[in-house]
């Protein structure tokens, strides 16, 4: 069954890299014998989850934490499997991989750059870690990303939305599962058009910083084209607690939409705020005064409470999807811990699975084989239909969730509800779309 | 010898010996142990975090440490230095030396307008102003500044960057004309695994040369002066003497410390991000001081390396590790002492380190140093009463 | 105009409430003279004594209705809170929406308590020790309560809103012959207006016409004289200090329909307060009133688009901004008194 992509060029390119990387006069160290950074020696090989476990997304990364034990168990054969069953490629069979039990390390990268890579270096100098997976912010996901590519390690980025992490700050050894603003966007235009028509001016909040600008940026583009005006956009610091200033003014702006660039603490807050600034109860221009959030998260909506209910925004994937693949997961995930994955859990395990599945398909840990195993690489059965990994960029292609804050929730899970399942074709764009421009792929590095 | 008394360069021989053995003390269990895997921490980006931290705090404790002036705002002339050397990076060539000189030059440019402006006031108005510079060098870096420091992102180098002075098959990483920081020789002996890395050594070098410095600033007349302003400004003014221009001067060479820091920060990682000048980092600079021992030598370097070592071990143990370490004991005991253990490891690391600032700072004021001493000071006792013991008894 | 008049209406509630916050602080400066970093977390703590009760009153006990079932399959376990079941479900449901004002009665006593324990088992051996000292050992406090409510709470903030009947928004603006819904205000934040006007008063007035409040102050002056005539000062700076932690926890209680509480808010607001506290000049409550409502002012200012287009980012700094300029023109802030925490 399996079908390797591990191609000969591929060898060849490896091995030739390799050679001329021991053909450079400087010490070299023992594991540049096998041609790349860590290659696993024993009956073990060690992944590295770098998640933020302290500051503001401490229990996003808490559950992605949970979900990369789940996947290793499933990789090593404990437990029902979860998506294993379901994923459409055979070869992983719970016996580690490539006959190699899995072992993990985890680290906290507090949601700061610098502390990430201070993680990430330890897991790789020290815990020989293979690939590294995880994280909660874009700014920290394109700095490991750098890292990894300059290591010789495989990145498999968690949760991070922004363009630049498989646009200009791609990298060859980096990989994204996770959607991103430009799809946010696309995937919300149609349905924004159905229910709140063409004729419309929004008011952006945005925080201001570089994945705030970037879903701004999407926002705006699919909105105005489908006929929306932009009234303004304001930049709102990060961490700013009380936003009640820069709600204020959008009171008397002429503006009958709300769209807030914001995401975790400051999400909650400013929605919470807006809504308490009675902005959902006001008609502007002969219409109802709406608020959109464009990134939606799980504990965002349970921090927001009730504020949510009616408004839009979108996902990467929610445990309420049918398919096989989700259900499979949400019942091993559940059983273990109780409660439904959120997206941020979904992706780090999906990461982990299609990561390991590379591995066995290229038949080797080599970065720059599994680098060829996952570029284009098409699979199925993971919880978002038919998912292509694209080579030119790293980006999955895959079909994105539109949400709605649920009007009656009967748990504290619920409070999203799907309303539609945006076709992939939908959301799909040219690698050098001028919001992804800039970037340079580079080659893959296997280090040493 | 080098112009230290015999004290002070006794202190300076163990200094410079922790710092070049490092790789080998730090790890001490052998490589594949339970043990060994959790607590060794021989590698080289936290070792280079030891003494580039250890160069910051030694800094920060010339101007703590001798006048008394509590800078709040010291993260941002480590993240200023940072941003020179990365821009050199990107502009010149992967050559460190322009990146490290830039850095101390530009830190120390900042330090002298920020020192001028802030040293007009003392006490905690001294360190609201500090603080109040750099959080605004933070909230600018972060956003209105981007385009100079690529905001939360942190500035990179990239491939298509200037880079004037790069020929072609230079190393593509930082280097010091051709010598890799990231090349290491790695030595294997029995279960244990060296690893002697470029970068760790170059800062290393910058560490004991730091450290030589501030022996020699805390001896010379200059150190005596800060000394006396700590004591008494008012008097010191009162003798004729204008204070503000030994003021001004520890207040830059100590941001010229922190600049040299940040530099090399950026040269063993090309990277470097905001959040290092946000107001968290500086405190982190004053709890280091103070857990070491403000106003002792050696006392910096043993709190940077403590707050880096909690950092990067005890927040990556977690709950499987731990049951690895209890799997002799009966399981009931191994869950037993987990649950007990579980709140301050992983996750938990801050209220590890949370409690750890108040033991210190209630029982050990000195801080680490005094603990040192005390403990020191023990084993004298029992020596020098023994010493009594045998020379009262031929009296009896 | 109405843009104008929204801005000063929103500068007055910021400003009250970064008064009502450094209030606290002030106050254990100005009489005990020490740095209290903790002073964010005794805020925090406030704010979870809400959710606390909040918490309380939804205990509930599980019946499980065959009829439905979970995410997994199994039947639905429904959750009915014993207040419901006692008091009705109509009154326990109000009960429950009461729970951020309720909680005012709940954090009083609680929160005094807390500040009693702190002074008399840490802080009391620190008065004759370093600020740096003081600093660290009340940060290191503040590091501990955060990760203490983390592993309690979680570390995603937490919605507690107000009851029912603050959830709207009143329209200044009719009042003063504007359009309708031109200067709408949400009501809650009046509320917390008012709330912090009323407290500061209450403050002011038990320092300045009870007894006690003069000897506080006699001791704030010169603490050896007042203990030389025979007064027991140092109790009298034990209550200081609870009533201190009282005042920052209910800032925290009402605080909380506006910002959802997390375990960091401490740390977000402990800069906040120092900045606030400083530049109102050290040891002075007045100043401190003062340099809250200046501070909120012109922060909301800063945040007008129009502004921002003239100098990007300085809704960022604008709080920095003017503590430099004014600790650069006033040496002691506002109204602080000399020798006071210089050196």
């Amino acid at each position: 069954m399996s079908k390797s992509n591990f191609s000969r060029r591929g060898v060849l390119k490896t091995g030739a890299i390799a050679g001329a990387g021991l053909a450079l006069p400087t010490y070299l160290s023992a594991a540049s014998h096998s041609g790349f950074t860590n290659a696993p020696t024993g009956s073990t090989v060690t992944f590295g989850f770098n998640v933020p476990q302290t500051g503001p997304y401490a229990e996003e990364g808490l559950d992605e934490l949970r979900a990369q034990e789940l996947a290793v168990e499933h990789l090593n054969g404990i437990g029902d499997g979860g998506m294993l069953n379901t994923f459409s490629s055979k070869v992983l069979d719970g016996t580690g991989i490539l006959g190699k039990k899995v072992n993990f390390v985890t680290g906290d990268t507090q949601t700061k750059s610098d502390v990430a890579r201070a993680s990430a270096q330890s897991m790789i100098q020290k815990d020989n870690c293979i690939m590294i997976n995880g994280g909660s912010s874009s700014g920290v996901a394109v700095a490991v990303q750098g890292l990894c590519q300059e290591a010789g390690v495989i990145f498999m980025a968690g949760l991070t939305h922004s363009n630049d992490t498989t646009g200009k700050d791609k990298k060859a050894n980096g990989f994204r599962h996770f959607f991103n603003a430009y799809m946010s966007g696309a995937a919300l235009g149609p349905v924004l058009q159905k229910e709140y028509g063409t004729d419309r001016r929004a008011y952006h909040l945005t925080a201001d910083y570089t994945w705030g600008w970037t879903q701004q940026e999407s926002i705006q583009a699919s909105t105005e084209a489908l006929g929306w005006e932009t009234a303004q956009n304001v930049l709102t610091p990060v961490g700013a607690g009380d936003f009640s200033s820069y709600i204020a003014p959008v009171l008397n702006s002429g503006a009958d939409t709300l769209i807030l660039n914001h995401y975790g603490g400051d999400m909650v807050n400013s929605l919470t705020q807006a809504v308490q600034f009675g902005l959902r109860d006001r008609q502007v221009n002969g219409k109802d005064f709406t608020i959109i959030v464009p990134l939606y998260s799980e504990l965002m909506a349970a921090g927001a409470g009730s504020n949510i209910r009616g408004v839009f925004g979108s996902m990467n994937w929610n445990w309420q999807l049918q398919d096989e693949g989700t259900q499979a997961f949400v019942r091993s995930f559940g059983q273990k811990y109780g409660f439904p994955p959120s997206n941020a859990a979904h992706t780090c395990y999906v990461q982990t699975l299609l990561y390991a599945d590379a591995v066995t398909r290229a038949g080797s840990f080599n970065p720059c084989a599994v680098v060829e195993a996952l570029e284009d690489f098409e699979f199925d059965g993971m919880g978002n239909g038919p998912t292509t990994y694209r080579g030119a960029d790293h980006q999955c292609f895959k079909d994105v969730l539109v949400m709605k804050g649920a009007e009656n929730p009967t748990s504290q899970y619920d409070t999203l509800e799907i309303v539609e399942i945006t076709p992939r074709a939908q959301v799909e764009y040219d690698p050098e779309h001028p919001m992804f421009a800039g970037g340079n792929l580079g080659t893959c590095n296997p280090g040493a | 010898m080098l112009g230290l008394n015999k004290s002070d360069f006794k202190l300076f021989l163990i200094v410079c010996l922790l710092a070049l053995a490092a790789p080998i003390l730090l790890n001490p269990f052998p490589t594949d142990s339970a043990l060994g895997q959790s607590f060794n921490a021989g590698y080289p980006a936290l070792m280079q975090r030891f003494v580039i931290f250890g160069i910051l705090v030694i800094g920060f404790n010339i101007l703590f440490g001798l006048t008394g002036y509590l800078s709040f705002g010291h993260a941002a002339f480590l993240g200023v230095g940072s941003y020179a050397a990365v821009w050199m990076f990107k502009l010149l060539s992967y050559n460190v030396v322009p990146a490290i000189l830039l850095s101390v030059v530009v830190a120390g440019v900042f330090s002298v307008v920020i020192g001028y402006v802030s040293l007009r006031r003392s006490g905690i108005y001294f360190s609201i102003l500090t603080l109040a510079f750099a959080q605004m060098s933070y909230q600018l870096a972060y956003s209105v500044l981007t385009p100079i420091t690529n905001g939360e992102t942190g500035l990179q180098v990239y491939n298509n960057d200037p880079q004037i002075l790069m020929r072609a098959g230079d190393p593509t990483v930082p280097h010091l004309f051709g010598w890799r920081m990231n090349d290491k020789t790695e030595l294997s002996m029995g279960g244990w695994n060296f690893v002697f890395e470029n970068g760790y050594y170059l800062a290393a070098i910058f560490m004991i040369i730091s450290f030589y410095l501030a022996i020699r600033i805390f001896r010379s007349p200059f150190g005596m002066m800060l000394r006396a302003i700590k004591s008494n400004q008012t008097r010191m003014s009162y003798t004729g003497l204008n204070t503000k221009p030994y003021m001004l001067a520890a207040f830059v060479i100590s941001g010229m410390y922190a600049g040299l820091a940040g530099g090399l920060l950026a040269a063993m990682d090309p990277l470097t991000g905001a959040e290092r000048m946000f107001w968290t980092a500086s405190g982190e600079i004053v709890v280091m001081a103070i857990l070491g021992g403000v106003g002792t030598l050696i006392g910096p370097v043993l709190g940077a390396g403590l707050i880096k070592y909690l950092e990067n071990i005890v927040s990556k143990i977690n709950d499987s590790i731990l049951h690895s370490w209890f799997a002799f004991m009966p399981d009931w005991l191994d869950n037993l002492l987990v649950g007990i253990i579980h709140p301050f490891i992983g996750k938990g690391w801050h209220l590890t380190l949370g409690l750890l600032f108040m033991a210190v700072v209630i029982f050990l004021p000195g801080g680490l140093v005094q603990g040192g001493q005390k403990i020191g000071a023990l084993f004298n006792r029992k020596k020098k009463s023994d010493a009594a013991d045998g020379a009262t008894k031929p009296a009896e | 105009m109405d843009a104008f008049l929204l801005q000063i209406l929103n500068g007055l509630d910021k400003g009250a409430a970064y008064a009502l916050i450094a209030l606290g602080l002030t106050l254990i400066f100005g009489t005990l003279g020490v740095v209290n970093f903790a002073h964010g977390a005794l805020f925090m703590i406030g704010a979870f004594c809400a959710v606390t009760l909040q918490r309380i009153l939804s205990f509930s006990f599980t019946t499980i209705d065959e009829t439905r079932t979970d995410f997994l399959g199994n039947p639905l376990k429904v959750q009915t809170p014993y207040v419901e079941s006692w008091f009705g479900p109509e009154l326990g449901a109000a009960i429950q929406d009461w729970s951020v004002p309720l909680a005012i009665l709940m954090v009083i006593p609680v929160m005094f308590l807390f500040g009693w324990i702190m002074e008399r088992g840490l802080i009391k051996h620190f008065y004759t020790r370093p600020h740096a000292d003081q600093i660290l050992v009340t940060f290191g406090l503040a590091i501990v309560i955060g990760e203490l409510i983390k592993y309690f709470f979680g570390a995603n903030p937490i919605q507690t809103p107000a009851p029912q009947m603050f959830l709207g928004t009143i329209d200044v603006g009719s009042w003063l012959g504007f359009d309708r819904g031109a200067v709408a205000y949400p009501m809650w934040r009046l509320v917390y207006f008012m709330f912090s006007l009323l407290i500061i008063a209450a403050v002011f007035a038990f320092l300045q016409f009870t007894t006690f409040g003069m000897v506080v102050r006699a001791g704030m002056a010169d603490r050896e004289t007042v203990g030389l005539l025979g007064i027991d000062i140092d109790k009298r700076f034990t209550f200081m200090f609870g009533l201190a932690a009282a005042v920052a926890g209910m800032a925290g209680v009402m605080y909380t329909p506006i910002l959802s509480p997390h375990y960091n808010i401490g740390m977000d607001f402990l800069v906040l307060s120092f900045v606030v506290v400083v530049v109102g000049g050290m040891g002075s409550l007045p100043g401190a009133v003062l340099a809250g409502f200046l501070l909120g002012i012109l922060q909301s200012f800063a945040s007008m688009n129009e502004v921002k287009a003239l100098i990007p980012g300085i809704d960022q700094i604008i709080i920095y901004l003017i503590a430099i300029i004014i600790l650069l023109t006033r040496p002691r802030g506002l109204m602080g008194r000399k020798g006071v925490m210089e050196n």
